[in-house]
């Protein structure tokens, strides 16, 4: 016994040791662990979403800058507003979307962005900026934008999805996966039954929520998700998801026989802004990680890599060629119009306005209700 | 014979729950050289996963803290359980008992409650003192650091669920030792420090070894707690996983579990064979 | 010297009071509150809707501990049974598992219980689909396994067996066997010596294994988020999404976890009062 405590721990310390090491030859790495009070050394703590960024972006800023960036994901914008109200977190950046930042402004979690810090901030198209969200854009930097849509897999399913019933249809059990977040779980069905999406009648929303309720009673859906939808549907597990554009197109590359559609009830169109919280310690690191990040050359790279449309109009425009250099075959014109949406089909989109009190509590509670 | 054959069932018995034990674990190993990225479809013998393994920064760190926090907590819980141990032992059966039962309430809590618990607690007392500070820093430009979940939290959660393991441990020995070796040590000119350090101690080490291999093990083990309490920049290695599992599952788990495995294992056989070996000296003597 | 040694004990009541004692009041503070910090009721009353939650967490975890139960007393008996070198490799094999992350092995299992996953895969090679329906006239490409409660139980047997096994398996090692003999020599066979010597005698490495098997199982949110593929929402699942998850509500998360602290209180105090002693066995 005594043996074995002595063995256990010489193993575990060399094997500490070594990665330890390991990771000392890495600049960017250092006591990530001991991040439980300020450090003298510049540092910027960032909050995004999963497979939203491209990873030599983070080494890139490092070595330009000095700066290190600690980069951490959460799931949704419901399970990050959790997050930072519990407290614990300590994120100097974070990427929600458009609803979840008009929240956070009326709760006065953010704080106001010095803009000469961001020069990059002019390259920005225009139609991204003062967005309800936002209306004097003091908060925010748009990150990505895009559309919610039907995912399915052609080979699975017969016929040409074109309403969001498909995500309902008994047809389909056992074959849809359902999205893991209350407002576009909710959000699918008020479109379904040809209501806002931004409704507060109570009776709609609870309409909604039967209809979402007899699915999941019919078995309709194999699971809720979120981003492990990719290997869902990549692996042909499930026939059909609802989920974001720039997702469809990365899962695209994994599995070809995936189609995307935006219903004809009309779909959503979100914005993804970046933000600095109030309390955060790193302002000045947050604007420079801002900077860098709107600017074209990164655009581009992080448009390639995620999928998602940039805010750049700059990038927007580069895009094409750049895709045609990367990859020696010019970019394909149906997916260049799934990843930056035409103004038609933003025309057929609402954008999440942020609820009243009330009604984000009714949506909380038929959520958890959904879950039993 | 009858009883060779049931000798043979239960044989056969164990072995099939061993392989049900093991198969998953075999297959996460087998398909950590795959050369594709499922863990389904065999595209062929590669090391990939494992070079990728070592480049993953987030992975690395998990490990890296998962270790470190096992090991300091272990330390810690190790000493301070004794010692505890010791001072319960010595107590009135009036105190003992309350202060037992509240000492077993972590272990027999689901670490849900513990973790949910402690985070709110840290997260309270961090909310006065940030709160504090704030207040310093406005009025008297004074400042101070300000707290968060962390590292610390992480390892004083850890701190917390291990001790009562090793109390558990260290107790039944202490009520076994005879206490008549310490009033006969006094007896031959020791001092009560130098018998209790050299009479007590070794009679309940196994208690305290024993004790420190089952914190290192729910250290190691444990998701739950460390999932509240170690805020957004730190993680463990199950912390990771938990979040890879969210997203696309990458082979790199894979690898990092084949390599826990193998680690694990090789200790485990060497320190048998040495326990073996030193029961065929004792016999030989 | 007893009375100097007992101050030993001091510095870690002061840490009880503040990671064990206060942490939990600070849980039934936030249980009975609101968020404007009012005292209430609510929470509690707002329960039973969740009811069917409470069901479901009990049910599964009920069967769990069983089939644990059911597996790991006969292995435990017929290790202990074995030859000293046969059981300390075996010992030794039990807990490696445990040794191996919990939340590897749950994961282990997601890509076995897939649809396109290895077991659906195996089946489909040796043509049981195929006898199945040609059997029943159906018409299954596979079995759903991941997303019911069945995966769900299967994890939880998976991570927490070995703790089942530990106990009872130290008990049974440590019993007197003088005892068997004498019950032989009074004329009892096999049967009878298992139904009144051994298997009362072992009832406190029952009681210990069930401990360590039911209440993680009750209270987990790994498994059944993992296994369940979401639709298998457990009393973790609940509390968690409560504190971290998509639904911010720390009062009403508290409130399920006091409540969940104290049907497993209830349930420990009645199992400890058919069981011996007041420390449950320690695996080692």
């Amino acid at each position: 016994m005594k043996k074995m405590l002595a063995l256990a721990l010489a193993c575990a310390l060399t094997v500490g040791g070594m990665t330890g090491c390991a990771m000392k030859d890495d600049p960017a790495v250092s006591g990530s662990g001991s991040a439980d009070t300020q450090t003298s050394g510049r540092v910027v703590n960032v909050c995004s979403w999963g497979e939203y960024i491209d990873t030599d972006l983070i080494s890139q800023f490092e070595t330009q800058t000095g700066i290190k960036v600690n980069y951490q994901t959460a799931e949704s914008n419901e399970a990050l507003y959790s997050v930072l109200k519990n407290g614990g977190a300590n994120y100097d950046v974070i990427v929600p979307s458009d609803y979840m930042i008009s929240q956070l402004i009326e709760e006065d979690m953010l704080a106001e962005l010095d803009y000469d810090n961001i020069p990059n901030f002019a390259k920005i198209g225009d139609r991204f900026k003062n967005l309800s969200y936002d209306p004097e854009n003091k908060y925010t930097v748009p990150y990505s934008w895009g559309t919610l849509g039907i995912i399915y897999n052609a080979s699975m399913v017969d016929e040409e999805i074109t309403s969001w019933n498909a995500m309902f249809d008994p047809k389909y059990a056992g074959e849809v996966l359902l999205i893991n977040n209350s407002r576009d779980a909710l959000g699918i069905a008020l479109m379904s039954l040809g209501y806002s999406v931004n409704t507060t009648d109570e009776g709609q929303i609870q309409e909604a929520f039967q209809k979402l309720a007899d699915a999941t009673g019919a078995g309709v859906y194999q699971a809720k998700v979120m981003d492990e939808v990719f290997q869902k549907m990549e692996g042909g597990n499930a026939a059909m998801a609802a989920y974001y554009a720039g997702d469809y197109l990365t899962m695209l590359e994994n599995n070809e026989d995936l189609r995307y559609v935006i219903p004809q009830e009309g779909s959503n169109w979100f914005v993804d802004a970046m933000c600095v919280l109030k309390d955060s310690q790193h302002k000045t690191e947050a604007e420079e990680w801002i900077n860098f990040i709107c600017s074209t050359e990164a655009s581009l790279a992080n448009m390639d890599y995620i999928g998602y449309a940039s805010p750049n109009e700059e990038a927007l425009d580069q895009y094409p060629a750049y895709y045609e250099e990367q990859y020696g075959e010019p970019l394909d014109q149906e997916q260049y119009e799934i990843m930056a949406a035409p103004q038609s089909i933003l025309d057929r989109c609402e954008s999440y306005l942020v609820l009243p009190a009330e009604t984000r509590t009714l949506y909380n509670d038929l959520w958890i209700q959904l879950g039993i | 014979m009858k009883t060779s054959r049931i000798r043979l069932g239960s044989r056969l018995f164990m072995g099939l729950v061993f392989l049900f034990l093991y198969a998953p674990i075999l297959l996460l190993i087998i398909f950590s050289f795959n050369a594709g990225n499922s863990n389904v479809v065999w595209k062929g013998f590669s090391l990939h996963w494992y070079t990728q393994l070592f480049q993953d920064r987030i992975v690395m760190g998990s490990v890296y803290t998962t270790l470190l926090v096992s090991l300091l907590a272990t330390v810690i819980a190790t000493a301070a359980g004794t010692f505890a141990a010791i001072g319960f032992y010595a107590m009135k059966r009036r105190w003992r008992t309350p202060l037992m039962t509240i000492n077993n309430i972590p272990m027999m809590n689901a670490d849900i409650v513990t973790g949910v618990s402690l985070c709110l607690f840290f997260v309270a007392t961090f909310a006065g003192w940030n709160g504090l500070v704030t207040w310093l820093e406005t009025s008297y430009r004074l400042t101070a650091p300000r707290l968060y979940l962390g590292f610390g939290t992480l390892l004083l959660a850890h701190v917390s669920f291990n001790i009562p393991y090793v109390i558990l441990n260290v107790m039944p020995k202490l009520r076994q030792m005879d206490k008549n070796l310490l009033d006969a040590a006094q007896d031959l000119g020791c001092t009560w420090m130098q018998a209790f350090w050299k009479v007590a101690i070794p009679e309940i080490k196994p208690g305290i070894v024993s004790g420190a291999l089952i914190a290192f093990t729910m250290s190691v083990d444990d998701f739950v707690i460390s999932y509240f309490t170690a805020g957004s920049a730190t993680s463990t290695l199950a912390m990771s996983i938990y979040s890879m599992t969210k997203k696309r599952v990458s082979p790199e788990i894979n690898a990092i579990s084949t390599l826990l495995f193998g680690a694990v294992l090789v200790l485990l056989v060497l320190v048998n064979v040495m326990e073996a070996r030193g029961e065929q000296a004792k016999k030989r003597r | 010297m007893k009375n100097k040694l007992s101050l030993f004990a001091v510095p870690y009541v002061i840490w009880m009071a503040l990671l064990v004692v206060a942490p939990i009041v600070m849980v039934v503070i936030y249980a009975f509150s609101t968020a404007g910090g009012g005292f209430t009721l609510d929470n509690f009353t707002r329960m039973g809707i969740y009811a069917s939650i409470f069901t479901r967490s009990f049910k599964l975890a009920l069967i769990a501990t069983a089939v644990c139960l059911l597996i790991g007393y006969p292995v435990a008996y017929a290790m202990a049974k074995e030859g000293p070198g046969f059981r300390r490799v075996a010992s030794v094999l039990i807990m490696l598992p445990m040794w191996v992350n919990f939340l590897l092995r749950t994961y282990a299992w997601m890509s076995i219980l897939e649809k396109n996953g290895l077991l659906n895969q195996f089946f489909s090679a040796i043509g049981l689909f195929d006898l199945i329906n040609s059997l029943f006239g159906t018409n299954i490409q596979y079995f759903k396994m991941i997303g019911t409660p069945g995966a769900v139980v299967l994890g939880m047997v998976y991570n927490y067996l070995p703790f089942m096994i530990l106990p009872i398996y130290s008990v049974i090692i440590k019993l007197d066997h003088s005892l068997v003999e004498a019950a032989r020599d009074l004329g009892a066979n096999s049967t009878q010596v298992f139904e009144k010597v051994i298997f009362p005698l072992s009832l406190p490495g029952i009681l210990s294994g069930v401990t360590m098997v039911f209440v993680p199982s009750v209270s987990t949110f790994a498994i059944s988020r993992l296994l369940g593929g979401g639709t298998q929402m457990m009393l973790g699942d609940l509390i968690e999404q409560q504190f971290l998850g998509g639904a911010y509500n720390p009062h009403l998360g508290s409130a399920i976890a006091l409540v969940m602290m104290v049907i497993v209180v209830v349930c420990m105090w009645l199992m400890n009062h058919f069981g011996e002693g007041e420390e449950q066995a320690v695996m080692l």
